[in-house]
Protein backbone atom coordinates (compact mmCIF):
# COMPACT_ATOMS: atom_id res chain seq x y z
CA UNK A 1 0.00 0.00 0.00
CA UNK A 2 0.89 3.26 -1.06
CA UNK A 3 -0.09 6.74 0.38
CA UNK A 4 0.86 10.11 0.03
CA UNK A 5 -0.75 12.64 2.24
CA UNK A 6 -0.68 15.62 4.44
CA UNK A 7 -1.95 13.76 7.57
CA UNK A 8 -0.09 11.77 10.05
CA UNK A 9 0.03 8.47 10.24
CA UNK A 10 0.24 5.82 13.29
CA UNK A 11 2.75 3.46 12.91
CA UNK A 12 1.55 1.32 15.53
CA UNK A 13 -1.52 0.53 13.27
CA UNK A 14 0.52 0.22 10.61
CA UNK A 15 2.49 -2.75 11.79
CA UNK A 16 -0.79 -4.07 13.18
CA UNK A 17 -1.64 -4.32 9.58
CA UNK A 18 1.38 -5.75 7.79
CA UNK A 19 1.14 -8.20 10.29
CA UNK A 20 -2.11 -9.50 9.47
CA UNK A 21 -1.33 -13.33 8.37
CA UNK A 22 0.38 -15.76 10.46
CA UNK A 23 2.46 -16.37 7.76
CA UNK A 24 4.69 -12.72 9.28
CA UNK A 25 7.40 -14.01 10.82
CA UNK A 26 9.30 -10.42 10.54
CA UNK A 27 8.08 -7.01 10.42
CA UNK A 28 10.33 -3.91 9.60
CA UNK A 29 10.02 -0.67 9.62
CA UNK A 30 11.22 2.81 9.17
CA UNK A 31 10.09 5.96 10.69
CA UNK A 32 11.32 9.04 9.74
CA UNK A 33 10.57 12.13 11.11
CA UNK A 34 11.73 16.33 10.73
CA UNK A 35 14.72 17.03 12.91
CA UNK A 36 14.88 20.86 14.47
CA UNK A 37 18.97 21.51 12.79
CA UNK A 38 19.70 24.78 13.30
CA UNK A 39 16.91 26.55 14.36
CA UNK A 40 14.91 24.83 11.57
CA UNK A 41 10.84 26.05 12.40
CA UNK A 42 9.34 23.93 9.40
CA UNK A 43 9.67 21.82 6.26
CA UNK A 44 7.13 22.06 3.48
CA UNK A 45 7.45 19.07 1.31
CA UNK A 46 6.09 19.44 -2.45
CA UNK A 47 5.62 16.70 -4.89
CA UNK A 48 5.00 15.71 -8.37
CA UNK A 49 1.50 14.40 -8.14
CA UNK A 50 1.58 11.95 -10.91
CA UNK A 51 4.71 10.48 -10.96
CA UNK A 52 5.07 10.06 -7.27
CA UNK A 53 2.95 7.08 -7.25
CA UNK A 54 3.82 5.36 -9.91
CA UNK A 55 7.35 5.98 -9.11
CA UNK A 56 7.39 4.29 -5.41
CA UNK A 57 5.35 1.62 -7.18
CA UNK A 58 8.34 0.48 -9.45
CA UNK A 59 10.16 0.53 -6.00
CA UNK A 60 7.91 -1.63 -4.65
CA UNK A 61 7.76 -3.97 -7.39
CA UNK A 62 11.47 -3.85 -7.47
CA UNK A 63 11.35 -5.28 -3.99
CA UNK A 64 9.32 -7.70 -4.40
CA UNK A 65 10.79 -9.36 -6.71
CA UNK A 66 14.56 -9.40 -5.04
CA UNK A 67 12.51 -10.85 -1.98
CA UNK A 68 9.50 -13.16 -0.72
CA UNK A 69 7.67 -10.39 0.71
CA UNK A 70 4.26 -10.68 2.05
CA UNK A 71 3.40 -7.16 2.64
CA UNK A 72 4.68 -3.81 1.94
CA UNK A 73 3.30 0.03 3.40
CA UNK A 74 4.98 3.24 1.91
CA UNK A 75 3.53 6.64 3.88
CA UNK A 76 4.93 10.10 2.74
CA UNK A 77 3.46 13.04 3.97
CA UNK A 78 3.74 16.46 2.05
CA UNK A 79 2.72 20.04 3.17
CA UNK A 80 4.33 21.88 5.74
CA UNK A 81 5.76 19.74 9.26
CA UNK A 82 7.53 21.00 12.39
CA UNK A 83 10.34 19.70 13.80
CA UNK A 84 9.10 16.25 15.63
CA UNK A 85 6.58 15.61 12.92
CA UNK A 86 6.63 11.78 11.25
CA UNK A 87 7.68 12.21 7.59
CA UNK A 88 8.01 8.75 6.06
CA UNK A 89 7.20 5.24 7.11
CA UNK A 90 8.27 2.13 5.23
CA UNK A 91 7.26 -1.09 6.39
CA UNK A 92 8.09 -4.53 5.13
CA UNK A 93 6.28 -7.55 6.20
CA UNK A 94 8.18 -10.96 5.35
CA UNK A 95 8.51 -14.83 6.62
CA UNK A 96 12.23 -13.68 8.10
CA UNK A 97 13.83 -11.11 9.13
CA UNK A 98 17.23 -10.55 6.42
CA UNK A 99 14.30 -10.12 4.01
CA UNK A 100 12.34 -7.49 5.68
CA UNK A 101 15.31 -5.95 6.63
CA UNK A 102 17.18 -5.44 3.76
CA UNK A 103 13.87 -4.78 1.77
CA UNK A 104 12.78 -1.48 3.91
CA UNK A 105 16.35 -0.22 3.72
CA UNK A 106 16.70 -0.59 -0.21
CA UNK A 107 12.84 1.08 -0.24
CA UNK A 108 13.95 4.04 1.57
CA UNK A 109 16.99 4.38 -0.60
CA UNK A 110 15.14 4.09 -3.09
CA UNK A 111 12.40 6.56 -2.19
CA UNK A 112 15.51 9.04 -0.87
CA UNK A 113 17.20 9.02 -4.58
CA UNK A 114 14.42 8.84 -7.23
CA UNK A 115 10.65 9.59 -5.64
CA UNK A 116 9.81 12.96 -6.87
CA UNK A 117 9.44 15.32 -3.42
CA UNK A 118 11.27 18.15 -2.33
CA UNK A 119 11.70 20.06 0.96
CA UNK A 120 12.05 23.71 1.25
CA UNK A 121 13.37 24.61 4.72
CA UNK A 122 11.95 27.94 6.99
CA UNK A 123 14.51 29.61 9.25
CA UNK A 124 13.56 32.41 11.04
CA UNK A 125 11.54 34.37 7.83
CA UNK A 126 14.01 32.90 5.12
CA UNK A 127 12.87 29.91 3.35
CA UNK A 128 16.01 27.48 1.28
CA UNK A 129 15.52 24.59 -0.87
CA UNK A 130 17.27 21.59 0.90
CA UNK A 131 20.05 20.44 -1.67
CA UNK A 132 20.22 16.58 -2.69
CA UNK A 133 23.12 14.96 -0.96
CA UNK A 134 25.35 12.37 -3.25
CA UNK A 135 25.65 10.37 -0.02
CA UNK A 136 21.82 9.69 -0.61
CA UNK A 137 22.56 8.68 -4.49
CA UNK A 138 25.54 6.67 -3.23
CA UNK A 139 23.30 4.84 -0.65
CA UNK A 140 20.57 4.01 -3.93
CA UNK A 141 23.48 2.88 -5.64
CA UNK A 142 24.68 -0.05 -3.74
CA UNK A 143 21.46 -2.53 -4.24
CA UNK B 1 3.37 19.48 -24.72
CA UNK B 2 2.41 19.46 -21.03
CA UNK B 3 5.52 21.47 -19.51
CA UNK B 4 5.61 21.05 -15.15
CA UNK B 5 8.22 22.72 -13.06
CA UNK B 6 8.86 22.00 -9.34
CA UNK B 7 10.53 23.31 -6.79
CA UNK B 8 12.69 26.23 -7.09
CA UNK B 9 12.14 25.41 -11.25
CA UNK B 10 8.61 26.34 -10.88
CA UNK B 11 9.48 29.36 -8.65
CA UNK B 12 11.99 30.68 -11.07
CA UNK B 13 9.78 30.34 -14.16
CA UNK B 14 6.99 31.71 -12.21
CA UNK B 15 4.34 29.27 -13.23
CA UNK B 16 3.43 24.92 -12.30
CA UNK B 17 2.44 24.24 -15.63
CA UNK B 18 1.68 25.58 -19.26
CA UNK B 19 0.50 23.83 -22.23
CA UNK B 20 3.57 24.26 -25.04
CA UNK B 21 3.43 23.94 -28.58
CA UNK B 22 6.95 22.14 -29.95
CA UNK B 23 8.75 23.67 -32.33
CA UNK B 24 9.44 20.62 -35.28
CA UNK B 25 13.58 20.95 -34.33
CA UNK B 26 13.16 20.40 -30.94
CA UNK B 27 14.09 16.05 -30.48
CA UNK B 28 15.42 15.85 -27.25
CA UNK B 29 14.64 17.01 -23.67
CA UNK B 30 18.35 18.93 -23.99
CA UNK B 31 16.95 20.84 -26.72
CA UNK B 32 13.54 21.37 -24.99
CA UNK B 33 15.56 22.94 -21.92
CA UNK B 34 17.91 25.07 -23.90
CA UNK B 35 14.80 26.24 -26.19
CA UNK B 36 13.33 27.99 -22.64
CA UNK B 37 16.68 29.18 -21.58
CA UNK B 38 16.61 31.20 -24.23
CA UNK B 39 13.07 33.26 -22.99
CA UNK B 40 15.21 34.71 -20.57
CA UNK B 41 13.83 35.94 -17.09
CA UNK B 42 13.03 33.63 -14.96
CA UNK B 43 13.49 31.13 -17.41
CA UNK B 44 17.22 32.04 -18.39
CA UNK B 45 17.67 31.77 -14.37
CA UNK B 46 16.11 28.85 -14.25
CA UNK B 47 18.01 26.49 -17.41
CA UNK B 48 21.18 28.64 -16.97
CA UNK B 49 23.04 24.83 -15.64
CA UNK B 50 21.28 21.71 -16.74
CA UNK B 51 23.87 19.70 -14.52
CA UNK B 52 21.64 21.46 -11.46
CA UNK B 53 18.36 20.20 -13.39
CA UNK B 54 16.87 16.46 -13.61
CA UNK B 55 13.97 16.12 -15.88
CA UNK B 56 10.57 13.14 -16.49
CA UNK B 57 9.19 12.65 -19.52
CA UNK B 58 5.53 10.70 -18.99
CA UNK B 59 6.28 10.50 -15.17
CA UNK B 60 9.46 8.90 -15.45
CA UNK B 61 13.15 10.17 -15.00
CA UNK B 62 14.76 10.29 -18.14
CA UNK B 63 18.48 11.95 -19.28
CA UNK B 64 18.51 15.31 -21.18
CA UNK B 65 19.41 12.99 -24.32
CA UNK B 66 16.17 11.31 -24.05
CA UNK B 67 13.45 11.59 -27.35
CA UNK B 68 10.41 14.38 -26.50
CA UNK B 69 7.41 14.54 -28.84
CA UNK B 70 4.26 16.98 -28.91
CA UNK B 71 2.26 14.32 -26.98
CA UNK B 72 4.75 14.21 -24.08
CA UNK B 73 4.32 15.30 -20.50
CA UNK B 74 7.99 16.98 -19.29
CA UNK B 75 8.84 18.16 -16.49
CA UNK B 76 11.69 19.68 -15.17
CA UNK B 77 13.18 20.03 -11.15
CA UNK B 78 15.87 19.80 -9.24
CA UNK B 79 17.59 16.85 -7.64
CA UNK B 80 14.85 15.24 -5.39
CA UNK B 81 15.19 15.50 -1.94
CA UNK B 82 12.24 13.16 -0.23
CA UNK B 83 12.24 10.13 2.96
Amino acid sequence: MIRIQPEDFDAGAEIARLNASTDVGAVATFTGHVRADDGLIALTLEHYPAMTEREIARHVAEAESRWPLLGVTIIHRVGRLVPGDRIVFVGVASSHRHAAFEACQFLMDYLKAHAPFWKQEERAGATRWVEAKSADEKAARRW
Amino acid sequence: MNLLYFAWVRQKTGRAEEKFELPDDITTVRELAEHLRERGGGYGEAFAELARLRAAVNQEHVSFDAPVTSEDEVAFFPPVTGG
